[in-house]
């Protein structure tokens, strides 16, 4: 009964959202404390820019790192452009092979950030939908999911990352081309990160499971999985939101730890963490620009996100206010 | 007291019994272990003889009795990559292992209580907001970053500290140890502060926020009422109280900081039982990823119970409602 | 009343807010004899618990003493230096609040808080002290004290707690005690015997009590005098005779109308329309006048100063031989 009422209330107000939409959203608490927090901002600005410069690499880069036929020895271990020794157009310098240092750390940026995003997906999906099920259902599969959720809590993502990477090898053989590596990490990954997801969805389920509206919409015959998606979950968007966000910078260093680690992106299409681990090994010949720009380029985007993350939190928690 | 303990003994089997499952499944059916063992070019039939004297055609159930019989009489296997028992290669790198995880939450401990408290009694200073801002940073950046960075100020430009490598080690018995050569001691230097700055921001951001708390309390009111002195109220009643929750948290971080060093061992080329790990998982070696898995869950759990054990020590309302009324 | 105990002679503090200078306590003046019980009455927010928190130096930022001065004895201690401050508190002004439950600090022995006490102030050995504490326990009224001493706060019921804080207060002989409404927090059965308690302990020491509370039936039953106290201001004070049975001053009055016995609480004032009003918004004059029944011109512009009627002081513009003229 009241699932109808809440459909007749709502159609006239998203015929004319749009305007109205931004203008509320304007004069929201969470614009003006955003307005009046400059590390939000600051720390917005820079994860805009990272995103801008992923999404545009293939179109800014001087050079396509991935193209073997662009890179030149001749131009090999060059400085920075500041430095005497340095050469146009190689503005962060080049590393052994002769690459462009500012276009492998453009491209291992995209990378990042497209694997980091599928796995946030990925274990958002996954867990959502595993807490949805276990707060609606309850009982046994309830007990079983948490079971599983708490155990997995002992182990550092990573750990289970790698555990999966390797399983994973050992079951389909280590031949495994770019593209199937790459699901494999983000798989990784979302098996890593659905707890968190699981259990604020399940909590708030278990809430909204007991109020009228749902025993209503079930009397009236809608199905389960209509009830969750419709009335539970714009419910939880706040927190899971946070979460993905927060989630999102652990997603992208455990990438990049993966690849650090030689479990990760190959050689030949690098990640952030390959570029740094193949520049690890240059560090004590002098050439530093080969890790530390690729190191930068991850520090400042974690960094900004987990500020934008920490930000949200305090923002949307209605206990600090 | 008893009855607490025992349900946590039981839950701790729980878990180590299902990660047990999971072990031997990767064991059993991550490829074929018949593949590891013999060349491509071995015939049909000697694959058969040789997957039915490892017993691999038994029903699963006998097979995963027979797994967890051999891992609690200490036997894991023969490692695919070195030919050798897993439980001797584990035992001859644990040492380097668990000293690096012990100085590494010595570090965190004794550096992240004194910050936090730091932070929580001076929150005004300048000081305690670059504490903070260190914490943040700390907390941020990827551990395998730092390390490098680490290596980068002290080996590479200054040349002080080892980059790699325990240094000197001393065998006492079974165990090889660091501490006693200066060479040692100085190579732990960089591996534990790397290991041990995610738990030390973590613990002084605890510290700090639970002190805050504390300092609120109607007791700390009353102790200054009552005219005691700064140094009383503030170390004597505020830190004891804000330690209380604080131990939990540290205890449960030691478990992580050793399953975390597969990073910073890697890093520094500790030869400990993290690198073993990474090793394993490059080469495919699941004898010794199932091992290290099994072994971490142990020592997760038997943390999990000290902790516990420790807590109602410190805490007497736990002590009594678990203790005598129990 | 020659030498008072206290005196507080025109009493101002301030707190800072974002939204500009909030005066919480407006120009109150008490004083206190030798073991004498002065109650002090109102509805939250009327100011008395930062009455009694200025007199012990336990005002916190952003609040702060703006104006008058606080004696106790000969000596000013409203402007004293924190250090000489402290040894003032627990030494001659002993404090007890409204929760003994969370008075305590949970993780000491109720006779380690008493020693330390006692030790803080006085140069008692460790083991006079003790035997000290445990002859406080006994004055108080804790069975067992032997025993009791070696408790954890948890172990003792709300009663008895509230009895330890006593006995923490008068741990160092004070010559004054603020109790902060010590009955609140205890069961209706308990709060009569913890008030006799304090009555004859006082008694006995010779002991200035403050006491504060918004319980009618408290004050009936232990104070020798009350002050009632309205919007930060004193409305009328002095003998319990006169200001309970025959209150002047038309708040006092409405007050008054609920009292009858302890175990009734009179925080209702259903007599009395509206409520007292924020301190942001303190109206001009007299700050009861738009609650008032016998409200006229002059109590909207001109603030009414205490003017002795009877034995009792009341600030009303219906006593003053001015006032009555008009």
């Amino acid at each position: 009964m009241s699932a109808r009422m809440d459909d007749a209330a709502e159609a006239p107000d998203a015929q004319r959202a749009t305007p109205s939409r931004l203008a509320r959203f304007l004069g929201s608490d969470l614009w003006l404390s955003f307005r009046r927090s400059k590390l939000a901002m600051g720390a917005f600005a820079v994860t805009l820019l990272m995103f801008g410069l992923a999404f545009a690499a293939p179109w800014i880069s001087p050079q396509n790192p991935y193209d073997p036929a662009q890179l030149e020895l001749l131009n090999s271990n060059l400085p920075p452009l500041w430095n005497p020794d340095g050469q146009s157009p190689f503005l962060l310098g080049t590393d052994d092979q002769g690459r462009d240092v500012l276009s492998a750390v453009l491209y291992g940026l995209r990378l990042s950030l497209i694997v980091g995003m599928l796995g946030v997906v990925v274990s958002g999906f996954l867990g959502i939908g595993l807490g949805l099920v276990a707060g609606y259902f309850g009982g046994a599969l309830d007990t079983l999911i948490m079971r599983v959720a708490d155990v997995q809590l002992t182990f550092p993502a990573i750990l289970i990352a790698l555990v999966v990477d390797g399983v994973a090898k050992a079951s389909f053989g280590s031949a495994l081309d770019t593209n199937a590596t790459i699901l494999l990490i983000v798989v990784s990954i979302g098996l890593s990160f659905w707890v968190q997801y699981a259990r604020t969805v399940r909590s708030s389920v278990m809430v909204e499971r007991g109020k009228d509206y749902v025993q209503a919409a079930r009397l009236i015959g809608l199905s389960s999985p209509v009830i969750m998606v419709r009335h539970v979950l714009p419910n939880v968007t706040g927190p899971v939101f946070v979460i993905a966000t927060i989630n999102l910078a652990l997603a992208i260093i455990t990438e990049a730890t993966l690849s650090f680690l030689g479990t990760g992106l190959p050689e030949t299409m690098p990640s952030l963490g390959t570029l740094i681990r193949t520049g690890n090994r240059f560090l004590f010949s002098g050439e530093w620009w080969v890790v530390a720009f690729p190191g930068i380029a991850l520090a400042g985007l974690v960094l900004a996100i987990n500020l934008l993350g920490d930000w949200l939190r305090d923002a949307l928690n209605p206990k600090l206010q | 007291m008893l009855a607490f303990l025992i349900r946590r003994l039981a839950q701790a089997a729980v878990v180590l019994a299902v990660v047990g499952l999971i072990a031997f499944a990767m064991f059993r059916f991550a490829g074929d272990p018949v593949n590891q063992i013999v060349g491509p070019d071995t015939p049909v039939s000697e694959r058969a003889e040789i997957r039915k004297s490892l017993g691999l055609d038994d029903p699963v159930l006998l097979q995963f009795g027979r797994y967890a019989g051999n891992v609690l009489r200490g036997d894991f296997g023969i490692s695919y990559q070195f030919r050798q028992p897993v439980t001797a290669l584990l035992a001859e790198r644990m040492p380097a292992t668990l000293e690096l995880a012990f100085c590494a939450t010595l570090f965190a401990l004794t550096v992240g209580i004194l910050m936090g408290v730091y932070c929580a009694l001076r929150r005004e200073t300048v000081l305690a907001k670059l504490f903070q801002a260190i914490s943040l940073v700390g907390v941020s950046l990827p551990t395998f970053l730092i390390g490098i960075l680490l290596i980068f100020l002290f080996s590479v430009t200054l040349g002080w500290l080892p980059s790699y490598g325990r240094g000197d080690t001393v065998r006492i018995g079974g165990w090889t140890t660091g501490f006693l050569t200066v060479s040692g001691l100085k190579a732990l230097i960089l591996p534990s502060i790397t290991l041990g700055l995610f738990q030390m921001t973590l613990i002084m951001r605890l510290v700090r926020a639970e002190m805050l708390e504390v300092l609120r309390t109607d007791y700390i009111r009353f102790a200054r009422a009552r005219g005691l002195t700064t140094r009383a109220i503030h170390f004597g009643h505020a830190l004891k109280n804000t330690l209380v929750p604080v131990i939990t948290i540290a205890g449960l971080q030691l478990g992580s900081v050793i399953a975390f060093s597969i990073i910073t061992e890697t890093v520094f080329q500790w030869p400990g039982m993290g690198l073993l790990f990474v090793q394993a998982v490059q080469n495919v070696d699941i004898p010794i990823m199932s091992a290290y898995l099994l072994l971490v869950a142990a020592i997760f759990v038997t943390i999990n119970l000290v902790v516990d054990l420790l807590y109602t020590v410190v805490d007497p309302r736990l002590r009594t409602s678990v203790g005598r009324t129990a | 009343m020659t030498d008072p105990v206290l005196s507080v002679r025109d009493l101002r503090v301030a707190f800072e807010t974002r939204r500009g200078t909030l005066t919480a306590i407006d120009g109150v003046s008490l004083e206190i004899g030798r073991g004498e019980i002065l109650g002090v009455v109102g509805e939250s927010g009327a100011g008395k618990s930062v009455t009694g928190s200025a007199v012990i130096g336990l005002i916190d930022p952003p609040g702060r003493i703006v104006g008058g001065e606080i004696r106790l004895g000969s000596e000013r201690i409203d402007d004293l230096p924190p250090e000489k401050m402290r040894r003032v508190r627990g030494r001659r002004i002993g404090m007890i609040f409204q929760d003994p439950l969370t008075s305590l600090d949970p993780l000491y022995r109720v006779g380690e808080q008493i020693v330390e006490t006692i030790r803080t102030h006085t140069d008692l050995s460790a083991r006079a002290a003790r035997a000290r504490a445990i002859d406080l326990l006994t004055e108080v009224g804790i069975p067992a004290p032997e025993r009791r001493i070696d408790g954890y706060p948890h172990e003792f019921s709300g009663g008895m707690r509230q009895r330890v804080v006593i006995a923490l207060a008068l741990a160092a002989e004070p010559e004054l005690i603020i109790a902060d409404e010590p009955t609140t927090a205890l069961d209706v059965s308990v709060q009569a015997q913890v008030i006799t308690l304090l009555k004859r302990l006082c008694r006995e020491h010779g002991t200035a009590v403050m006491l504060v509370t918004h319980d009618m039936g408290v004050i009936a039953e232990a104070a020798d005098r009350v002050a009632v106290m309205y919007s930060g201001r004193i409305a009328e004070i002095g003998p319990v005779a006169e200001v309970v049975r025959a209150p002047r001053h038309p708040y006092a009055r409405g007050l008054m109308c609920a009292i009858p016995t302890l175990s009734d609480t009179a925080e209702r004032l259903t007599q009395i329309p509206g409520a007292m009003p924020r301190l942001t918004a303190i109206p001009p004059g007299c700050a009861f006048h738009p609650r008032c029944p016998s409200v006229f011109g002059r109590c909207q512009v001109e603030r009414p100063e205490p003017i002795p009627v009877g034995g009792a002081r009341v600030a009303c513009h219906l006593y003053d031989a001015r006032g009555e003229a008009a």
